[in-house]
């Protein structure tokens, strides 16, 4: 179907088809985008429509009775403690290694060295793992192998660190957000001016002082966005924890690392499948589902205008 | 390696310089480890050390001193980690006994007669049992170098004691077990054996073979067959339903669309990939299955198809942003040339962009075909009933909805612990060669494109 053709004469083009099959694929396109977003729209809606009306202070800021499926007293106050640590424990071991290894891949490897080919390999690999296999991972090396040793060690007489907990817990989401900082960092790291390591560099500075006093400092705002994708991913992901550390109750709050706890999305999970009226409770599990998808949301637009600043700064040339 | 270079005159940067050279090699070193302990957790199932049998024979408790000690083992299956295991738990607790004690108390307990303990159990491990006694005698200050034997003798007892326990646990399990259903023809077939794995198998009361995973009741079936059907029946829903949107979505945004509206959209979407899938999975169970069998009138209400609808939902951004990524990069010549010469945008965008991002959109199926594989939480919560069969409007179980709802309640060190990490190991095993190969073909179509310019 041609588009556009001159006439016989070859004076003036005029298009002498309309070009019918362009435009409805352009609108079969457009339909998807649409469908989409109004995907998008009816999830978030469908929550925050349910959720609100049942979200209030207390559910928020009170720790719940022992039946946390009592609509009158449920409240998910131990569970956002429980994800906030999770989470925590989990950013301190995976942003230095994460930033350490974009470094090593940005300014040390040659871009075409098999080494950092393979090593890139091993990251994309790392970031297709299922994250059930995560939590099997968990199990077999940090429970049973890192935790069991630890308490033959210690001399304990009841396991401490054998068993699920808080620690390895973190420690599996750790790996499993290891893909994720690297590439952000990468990308930050990447954005900086070569200007800026060859002013440092001429100045006299060797190679890793640029690195510490020049390149991570510059590069800190695309390296904070890169934390807050992983906190984000990590915090709505429940296989990885499901038997490294995830209670489906405690009475008490997790003082220790070698504590187990509970977990927002775990939560979500227990409430809308072992509900025994699921009718009555839906009130709690929208609710819960909504403080959820704050958490996750939030950290997810922050680090997404962030990210879109960063790219038209580095497009802006500085 | 450029580390090297002009760094003799300063340690302290050439060893931080190595540093992260070993961090960022971890990386590799993190796969590794992933294949290492998963697969050891499920290796005997590979080399068929496990006996998943409903009903296994018992030796008489009498026999604990006519057998070997290897085949008192074999039967028990410890293994000789347990052993050691067991033998330091016996040490320490022997240290806290004997702290315990005064000199007198501690001298009557020592007195044991040598014949008394030369078991051939102790004869078997004596280096095990030395090593743990050498412990006790470090650890307990009262202890003497003459007292050495007996605290050896008192290990030994206490290892033949345990034995013992087992050995009348595992008798009065038999005897409990054949009394309840030792008629059963397959009360002692060990269903963790590959051909009962992967094959059909006529289990007592059924008309034909059949492929069962059922790890409940006196006599559990094993077969992973209907897992994997259920996964890829799952998977090739979602990705049936979410490839052309997110294509199709990936083109108008990166192609067709005005700025503006890219700004917009672009966003949306990527926000998207931060709903957790529980929310999705929530959203799936409570809303989205009445909704379509409301409309398609199936019988099932949680079926394969809701489930992949759903996945859909996790997998679409991710596909969505790395084709879009592969088509924006696409160099603006291209596009400049082809609109230049009078063809339309969609002729531009479907016949000039989309075969040079080939490599991306590729890149973009194979990964979201990773995704929905390995995505646990949403099938889980939609649909789990281990149905065997085609059908997409059935019920199914994925592998790693079975790993998911079954560890909890499997033994640890169990035959259905093992089976459960041998699942575990074939996805991971699956999801690294098809990143391996999306890997190479992709390097392969990007030099071809590349060399086409």
């Amino acid at each position: 179907m041609s588009t556009n053709s001159a006439t016989p004469t070859g004076r003036r083009f005029v298009r002498t088809t309309t070009d019918y099959a362009s435009g409805i694929w352009s609108g079969v396109t457009l339909l998807a985008t649409a469908l989409i977003l109004v995907i998008l729209v009816i999830i978030v809606g469908n929550v925050a429509i349910n959720g609100f009306g049942n979200l209030s202070w207390r559910f928020v800021s009170t720790i719940p009775e022992k039946d946390f499926f009592d609509v009158k007293s449920a409240a998910v106050l131990p569970m956002i403690i429980g994800t906030t640590i999770r989470v925590l424990v989990m950013t301190v071991f995976v942003i230095p290694i994460g930033v350490i290894t974009a470094v090593y891949l940005t300014e040390y490897a040659r871009s075409g060295s098999v080494y950092s080919r393979v090593i890139r390999a091993a990251i994309n690999n790392l970031a297709g793992v299922p994250s059930i296999v995560f939590g099997l991972f968990g199990v077999g090396f940090f429970i049973n192998f890192f935790g069991k040793n630890i308490d033959v060690l210690s001399g304990a007489s009841s396991p401490e660190f054998g068993k699920p907990t808080v620690l390895w817990a973190s420690l599996t989401l750790a790996v499993m957000t290891l893909p994720v900082v690297i590439v952000a960092t990468e990308e930050a790291l990447k954005a900086i001016a070569p200007g800026l390591r060859e002013a440092s560099l001429a100045m006299g500075a060797t190679k890793l002082q640029t690195i510490i006093k020049i390149v991570v400092p510059n590069a800190l705002p695309g390296i904070l966005t890169g934390a807050i994708l992983a906190i984000s991913r990590a915090a709505g992901e429940v296989a990885p924890i499901l038997f490294t550390g995830a209670a489906y109750f405690m009475a008490d709050l997790p003082t220790h690392l070698s504590d187990q706890f509970m977990d927002l999305g775990y939560h979500v999970f227990v409430l809308s499948t072992q509900s025994p009226d699921i009718e009555k409770t839906r009130p709690i599990l929208y609710a819960t589902v909504l403080v959820l998808l704050l958490l996750t949301f939030s950290l997810n637009a922050f680090a997404i205008i962030a990210r879109a600043r960063m790219r038209r700064a580095m497009r802006a040339g500085h | 390696m450029g580390i090297h270079r002009g760094h003799k005159a300063r340690p302290l940067e050439w060893i931080a310089e190595k540093f992260i050279f070993l961090v960022a090699s971890s990386t590799i070193g993190l796969i590794f480890l992933i294949f290492v302990f998963v697969g050891r957790e499920a290796w005997p199932v590979f080399t068929g050390d496990v006996n998943a049998a409903g009903i296994e024979d018992a030796l008489p408790v009498s026999d604990l001193e006519k057998r070997t000690a290897v085949e008192l083992f074999a039967y028990l299956r410890i293994t000789k980690g347990d052993l050691e295991d067991k033998l330091a738990r016996f040490g320490r607790e022997l240290t806290k006994e004997l702290k315990g004690l005064s000199p007198a108390e501690l001298a009557e307990k020592l007195k044991i007669e040598p014949e008394e303990v030369r078991t051939k159990l102790a004869n078997h491990c004596p280096a095990d049992i030395e090593k743990a006694a050498a412990k006790v005698m470090k650890n307990v200050p009262g202890l003497k170098p003459v007292d050495l034997p007996a605290v050896r003798g008192l290990l030994a007892l206490q290892l033949k004691d345990t034995m013992q326990l087992l050995m009348e646990i595992r008798e009065e399990s038999f005897k409990e077990k054949n009394k309840d259903f030792g008629q059963d023809k397959d009360a002692k077939l060990n269903s963790a054996e590959w051909r009962y794995l992967v094959g059909p198998y006529q289990w007592t009361g059924y008309s034909e073979p059949e492929y069962i995973w059922q790890p409940v009741g006196n006599i559990h079936k094993y077969n992973i067959v209907p897992l994997f059907i259920g996964s890829l029946k799952t998977t090739l829903i979602g990705l049936l339903f979410a490839v052309p949107l997110a294509l199709g979505a990936a083109i108008y945004v990166s192609q067709l669309a005005s700025p503006r509206v890219r700004e917009l959209v672009k966003p949306g979407i990527e926000l998207m990939s931060g709903i957790p899938s529980v929310v999705i999975g929530t959203f799936a169970l409570i809303v989205m299955a009445s909704f379509l069998q409301g409309l398609l009138g199936y019988e099932t209400r949680l079926n394969s198809f809701v489930a992949g609808i759903a996945l859909s939902f996790a997998v679409i951004p991710l596909i969505f942003s790395i084709a879009e990524d592969a088509l924006t990069s696409v160099p603006r010549s291209y596009v400049q040339a082809a609109l230049a010469l009078g063809v339309s945008k969609w002729k531009t965008a479907w016949d000039i962009v989309l075969p040079a991002a080939m490599p991306g959109v590729f890149a973009a199926v194979v990964l979201g075909f990773g995704r929905a594989i390995g995505e646990t939480m949403i099938v889980l919560m939609v649909c789990s009933a281990p149905v065997m069969g085609f059908n997409i409007f059935d019920s199914a179980r994925s592998i790693t909805t079975t790993i998911a709802a079954e560890m909890a309640e499997a033994v640890s060190g169990g035959h259905h612990y093992r089976i459960l990490f041998m699942l575990g190991t074939l996805l991971f095993a699956v999801t690294f060669v098809t990143n391996l190969i999306g890997d190479v073909v992709i390097n392969r179509l990007k030099n071809r494109v590349e060399g086409k310019k």
